[in-house]
């Protein structure tokens, strides 16, 4: 058995284990970056559907448009460009407009107007759009709840409202194909001879009519765009790039103290047993071989449907089934171990059998130690993951088996969403493969026969 | 002798091992277990007195009505054994000795395609599909693995051996159920070849079911190959590796017998107790992993019924099939074991 010395050197002389270190550098690089730049709150809220309002609706990433000859639309939020008031006849009228050059080729997937105004009595408010060929479309003209006192008013409208769709069907004369079946944005983009987009600068005016003077607090109108963000969104119009970010810390946190209790555990238990021998050995072997048996995906299912899905106690769960294998073999090597002088020499030196075990014997199995740790790394992501995407995650710590569980539920695969479920499994892949690497090449150190 | 013990020690492990899951899993789900069956009993005696209309227009109002059917409820409980908590000795003892002579009781939601909604029905329905469609694929994964690995072993640091092995950990990272998902992706949106659900749309009755149930196998199998046999061509190569250094294979190739010859005769042979040890553990390896990959084709076996079964908290169903799923798996290792006593010298002599 090669000392630590000798593994260390011989590990960074292997290509594959670099390979392994390099990745998981970077992993850790991202996800620090993640944790710093991306906040806790955002990612906290990826669960509350009410905090993604304003992301598109399964937007593809943004990069497509690279490879893709026709220009597909950008997520765009227009802020206000001006606000006009005219006041006549004890009449107030507030404008406030938002310009875009649309210069796609495919239509914006949906529009949302958000606003807050503060009012007092009756108020009226009117949404038209003036096209790039001078046409004016009226969208909307809805009274606000009337309010006796100064009040201030929030809503958002959706161009999937009635009055929208009543209000472009009365106008709809003007196009030369039917528009019954065409959403808002299909409509209000369209060219009047073919529904093909119409290039140009648009402008949206909000008109707010009221009898007392009144006051925008805020406004913006949202274009929901088809690519958005590194990663694009999903059919819940989350972020996807800080789900998959912050999957990074989270699978390392799960994946390394997994693998680094079970490892211990297993160590400790079978050195142990293997020192000790006889009965004590016998015992402690055939509840090793108890567990072994057990079939560990039933029971962890069964486990997290009945104690708790929170990510600790599956960890807990994780290691209890994790530890069996590493005890055999660290058993078989302290067997071995034992019967060398060095061992014999500490026991008539008189130490304590504890001392001679974590001084002696487990230095030695060390090496095989590090490669087991890698290499059961993978296997604690994909055992989350798993378990994740039969939808029995830790909702409070969105993973990246909560993210295909949620494309499996909304039939991502068979509708071609490929950016909901590429980059998770990718992810899980990459960070597997960096602790694959770095065991395969522990392990061809610590264990020269496989390579010859 | 020592084989004669060994198995009777290995046949005692594993019928605690079955024991202790079932003890295991009814301590884990008897509290709801309890309070289902429960409220069972107190739905079906009210359904009973209301049926019975005479007995109904005797009450004078509804809170005699409601004292009765509390009364007649407790009764029943208290009949059924019910009345003791559910963790007492008699009633475990009860539960898991019906379990073992396969008496699963009936499930609280889920129904066999028949109609059935005894959980043994349904099991026995599902079960074969699950090793149709698993066992076809660990055989074909076997036969591939084999090949390739006793080709990549017999040369190592060949271009072959390395493709293999770089392969084999590659393919391994990715979780079998994702690359279904990208399956899916690709053959049943992008191109449109095979169904993305699994599941057959006529019924099981209909004469061509067992064709449509092939043709929906097909991608769940394709899969399950492609992603599987890596690791057992690797597994393979690292046996075959030991192997072809023993000086046996070394006095064959001096002696000028073909290579060919050498790795699939002799040197295959050699690696055979371990080899078959591992074809006997990853065929009921493959029955667990079978949840997540049942769920992700909508394959109608053993494996979507667990995850069903979990998604509406059937628990005679999570039971039976816990119990199903380990005694396969339990019964493998044992296979196993055996194949491994029977072709290693060294356990057979003692």
């Amino acid at each position: 058995m090669p000392t630590t010395g000798q593994v260390k050197q011989a590990f960074f002389e292997s290509r594959i284990g670099i390979a392994g270190i390099g990745i998981l550098a970077i992993l850790i690089l991202v996800s620090a970056l993640t944790v710093i730049f991306i906040p806790m709150e955002t990612y906290k809220q990826w669960n509350n559907p009410a905090s993604w309002t304003s992301f598109p609706k399964s937007a593809q990433p943004v990069w497509v448009n690279y490879f893709s000859e026709k220009k597909i639309p950008e997520h765009q939020i227009i802020k206000s460009s001006q606000t006009t008031l005219v006041s006549s006849q004890g009449a107030h009228a507030l404008t406030t407009e938002f310009e875009t050059d649309y210069e796609s080729d495919f239509f914006p997937n949906d529009l949302i107007f958000e606003y807050g105004i503060r009012y007092e009595g009756s108020a009226v408010l009117q949404l038209d759009v003036t096209r790039p060929d001078g046409t004016v479309l009226r969208l909307i003209s809805t009274s606000v709840p009337h309010a006796s006192h100064g009040t201030v008013f929030y809503d958002r409208i959706f161009s999937t409202n009635d009055m929208i769709r009543k209000n472009l069907a009365m106008q709809s004369g003007a196009f030369s194909f039917e528009t019954a079946d065409l959403s808002t944005a299909e409509i209000v983009f369209s060219k009047f001879s073919q529904n093909e987009v119409l290039k140009g600068k648009y402008v949206f005016s909000a008109k707010i009519v009221g009898l007392a003077e009144n006051e925008i607090v805020q406004s913006r109108m949202i274009l929901g765009g088809k690519v958005f963000g590194l990663i694009g969104t999903d059919e819940l119009r989350r972020d996807l790039a800080v789900g998959i970010l912050w999957g990074i810390p989270i699978a390392l946190f799960i994946g390394i103290v997994v693998s680094v209790g079970s490892v211990v555990a297993g160590l400790v238990y079978g050195v142990y047993a293997g020192y000790r021998g006889g009965r004590t050995d016998e015992s402690m072997m055939r509840l090793n071989d108890v567990i072994y048996a057990l079939p560990a995906l039933p029971f962890l299912i069964i486990l997290s449907v009945t104690i708790s899905n929170s990510i600790f106690v599956l960890i807990g769960f994780l290691m209890l089934f994790g530890w069996v294998g590493v005890a055999k073999v660290s058993r078989s090597m302290a067997l071995q171990i034992k019967t060398r002088q060095f061992v014999d020499a500490a026991k008539t030196m008189g130490q304590k059998d504890s001392r001679i075990i974590f001084r002696h014997i487990i230095p030695q199995i060390l090496p095989y130690a590090l490669a087991s740790i890698a290499i059961s790394v993978p296997a604690a992501i994909t055992t989350e993951a798993g378990l994740s995407f039969l939808g029995l995650g830790d909702p409070s710590f969105p993973t990246w088996g909560q993210i295909l569980h949620d494309a499996k539920s909304y039939g991502a695969a068979a509708r071609g969403l490929w950016w909901w479920i590429v980059p998770p499994g990718v992810m899980i892949a990459i960070t597997g493969l960096a602790f694959v690497f770095i065991g395969n090449a522990l392990e061809s150190v610590a264990n020269p026969k496989l390579g010859r | 002798m020592g084989l004669k013990r060994y198995f009777a020690i290995r046949i005692a492990i594993l019928f605690c091992v079955l024991l202790a899951t079932l003890l295991v899993t009814i301590m884990l789900v008897g509290a709801n277990m309890d309070s289902i069956m429960k409220k069972g009993v107190a739905i079906q005696v009210r359904g009973e007195i209301i049926e019975n209309r005479d007995l109904v227009s005797g009450f004078r109002d509804t809170a005699e009505l409601d004292r009765y059917i509390q009364e007649q409820t407790e009764q029943r409980i208290k009949n059924l054994g019910l009345d003791s908590p559910w963790y007492s000795p008699n009633r475990i003892g009860l539960a898991m000795y019906k379990i073992l002579v396969l008496d699963f009781g009936h499930a609280t939601f889920l129904m066999s395609d028949g109609g059935s909604s005894a959980v043994g029905d349904i099991i026995l329905e599902k079960l074969p599909r699950t090793i149709l469609l698993f066992t076809t694929a660990t055989i074909i994964i076997s036969l591939i693995g084999i090949f390739v690995g006793a080709m990549a072993g017999s040369k190592t640091h060949s271009k072959a051996d390395r493709i293999t092995s770089s392969f084999a950990i590659i393919s391994s990272s990715f979780p079998v159920w994702w690359v279904g998902l990208i399956m899916i992706f690709a053959f049943s949106f992008y191109y449109n070849i095979f169904p993305a659900r699994a599941t057959p749309l006529i019924p099981p009755s209909d004469q061509g079911y067992i064709w449509a149930l092939l043709y929906h196998m097909t991608l769940p199998l394709i899969t399950i190959v492609m992603i599987g046999f890596g690791t057992w061509a690797y597994l393979v190569r690292n046996f075959m590796v030991g192997v072809m250094h023993e000086d046996f294979v070394l006095v064959k190739k001096a002696v000028g017998i073909r290579r060919r010859k050498i790795i699939f005769g002799s040197a295959l042979k050699n690696a055979a107790p371990p080899i078959i040890t591992v074809l006997a553990l990853s065929l009921s390896g493959s029955l667990g992993g079978a949840i997540i990959t049942e769920a992700v084709f909508d394959w109608p076996g053993m494996g979507r019924l667990y995850f069903e079964a979990i998604n509406v908290m059937d628990l005679p169903v999570i039971i039976g099939a816990t119990y199903v799923l380990t005694a396969f798996f339990l019964i493998s290792i044992f296979i196993a074991d055996l194949l491994y006593g029977y072709l290693d010298p060294r356990i057979r002599t003692g």
